[in-house]
């Protein structure tokens, strides 16, 4: 794998002579140390295939996640790609005990975004009767997931509550429903949100994760006995890392975790930083699994927020407040979990830049950021105007986000 | 003929306009004219001051954002038919208005006008012989 993205891709080619590497430095899995880390924004500057180790017409898929304006992260799959991603979410549904009587309904988005269709073929894969309803139409959900007998949910966890909620709305009761297990992901979610979702669905819920750089979901996955989540060692190598010094830690220790594709054609990764934090865990599972596990990741080394399965950075919001005020002027993000939904308010302080003598100015103003961040990010994010000084100040770097959803476990 | 009136853009929060109307009247600052544009989230607060200068200072010092918009304010007998003859000579001249506040007492009623043109609102309501307020005048406390 080495020695193919070294002749294949330029990128990594520079990287490792820059560091006097060679692939025959790299003769077991303990060299990996001595190989240079890949970042999301390596990915950025090579937009869209520079890290691409086949030639595009070996690529039959193509994923994407929101970028900055015009700079996406975008991933490729060859067909064997597809064949090791539906291999690792059939396994994953697997390990939560789905098998071919079952009926899976996928209420994760279909598009750009990895959720629908890595769950789809992971399903169809396991041999299970799929039901791609994608995201959104909860009412329809739940008819659907009544009056089919879905076994098998996939979505994010947000959405499963949101999904119980309405439930009760509609006077259905959870006995009503077939629904016996839940894959839920895309999103950090706590152990109080899994108690809830367990009792309100009368479910088991388990996290699968997975980043669509690495490959999409099913990279890990917990098992019925919701003891970490466990990986698929045999495609993605895992490490975990200081995110301040980079050094390998010891086994056990909490860090960044860090994948390298084994098997992956169009998109290799080498040591990429997923900024999740978490640890690993070696010993065998109750469930009779050997491989590494992984914890539940509740937090990140930098500022990305997941919203509803959307990455979003303060920095892309701060590249359109720039571009609409030609200034950027205070603001920040306030994230709040309303109905068991995430939901963004974004705080700006009118400021001699930003402030009109005419109100309609400012709403129409208003309405221009929503509309830019809402096709930049793909998210509605509520545009909120406030006096100035209002938004505290922090010595040093300023406080972008305010998390009020409180994800502890 | 032209006054300068000061906008500020206040968050709907009890207590914001109070800090306003309290800083000016510390710093001896009048309010002749005031009135708020208002949405859900926030208002704007338009005031005519008998000293922008001092009020404009005051305001920043305690963090407000603001701006200074011309305007006109017009005198006009407390009469019915009164504002619509001044209005239909704006209109006549291709005058857009952005919004006006009033009142009247006694045999007088004022309007201040926010215009799309405030030099060509003066020309045609002057040729009209209506009577504009200097704005010396609302200066003086």
């Amino acid at each position: 794998m080495v020695e193919r993205v070294y002749h294949n891709v330029q990128f990594y080619r520079d990287k490792m002579q820059r560091l006097g590497l060679t692939p025959e430095d790299i003769q077991s899995i303990d060299d990996l140390e001595k190989l240079p880390f890949t970042t999301k924004d390596d990915l950025r500057e090579t937009y869209p295939f520079g890290l691409f180790a086949v030639p595009l017409d070996q690529i039959v898929r193509l994923h994407a996640s929101s970028g900055t304006t015009g700079r996406a992260t975008v991933v490729g799959y060859t067909r064997r790609d597809i064949q090791v991603w539906s291999e690792v979410v059939a396994r994953s549904l697997a390990s939560a005990g789905t098998t071919s009587r079952d009926m899976v309904q996928v209420a994760y988005g279909y598009g750009l975004f990895t959720g629908g269709l890595g769950l789809h073929y992971g399903a169809e894969k396991v041999g299970a009767a799929v039901i791609p309803i994608s995201g959104g139409n909860t009412r329809r959900q739940i008819q659907l997931m009544r009056d089919f007998g879905t076994t098998v949910l996939a979505c994010t966890p947000s959405y499963a509550l949101y999904l119980a909620e309405t439930l009760q709305d509609m006077g259905i009761h959870r006995d009503e429903l077939k629904i016996r297990v839940g894959l839920f992901g895309a999103e950090p979610w706590t152990e109080g949100m899994r108690r809830e979702i367990e009792e309100r669905l009368g479910i088991k819920a388990l996290d699968i994760y997975g980043l669509s750089e690495v490959i999409g979901p099913g990279v890990a996955c917990e098992c019925l006995e919701r003891q970490g989540l466990h990986i698929q060692e045999d495609h993605f190598v895992a490490e975990v890392v200081d995110s301040t010094s980079l050094k390998v830690l010891p086994e056990g220790s909490s860090g960044e975790l860090v994948f390298t594709t084994i098997t992956k054609e169009g998109l290799p990764l080498i040591r990429y930083r997923t900024r999740d934090l978490t640890r690993l865990e070696r010993s065998p599972c109750a469930c009779g699994r050997t491989s590494a596990r992984m914890m539940k990741c509740l937090a990140r080394s930098d500022d990305m927020l997941i919203i509803r399965g959307v990455n979003v950075f303060p920095s892309q919001v701060e590249s359109v407040l720039l571009e609409i005020a030609g200034v950027a002027p205070h603001y920040v993000l306030v994230v709040d979990r309303e109905h068991n939904l995430d939901h963004l308010t974004l705080m700006v302080e009118v400021d001699e830049h930003v402030i009109s003598d005419n109100v309609g100015q400012l709403e129409s103003w208003t309405a221009k950021v929503h509309h830019a961040l809402e096709s930049t990010l793909g998210i509605s994010i509520t545009v909120k105007l406030v006096e100035p000084k209002t938004i505290e100040r922090s010595e040093g770097k300023a406080k972008r986000v305010i998390d009020k959803r409180k994800l502890q476990a | 003929m032209i006054i300068q009136q000061l906008s500020v853009f206040l968050e709907n929060r009890s207590g914001r306009l109070t800090e306003v109307t309290g800083a000016l009247g510390d710093a001896g600052v009048n309010i002749s004219a005031l009135s708020i544009a208002e949405t859900s989230d926030f208002g704007i607060l338009r005031m005519v001051v008998s000293d922008v200068c001092k009020a404009q200072e005051e305001l920043r010092a305690r963090g407000f954002s603001l701006s200074v918009t011309e305007v006109i304010c017009l005198s006009v007998p407390n009469q019915p038919g009164a504002v619509n003859r001044a209005l239909r000579i704006l209109s006549q001249a291709n005058i857009s208005i952005e919004y006006m506040y009033a009142f009247a007492v006694g045999s007088d009623a004022f309007v201040m006008i926010r215009t799309n043109d405030i030099e060509q609102s003066i020309s045609v309501l002057m040729e009209n012989r209506l009577t504009l307020v200097p704005a010396s005048q609302l200066r003086e406390c």
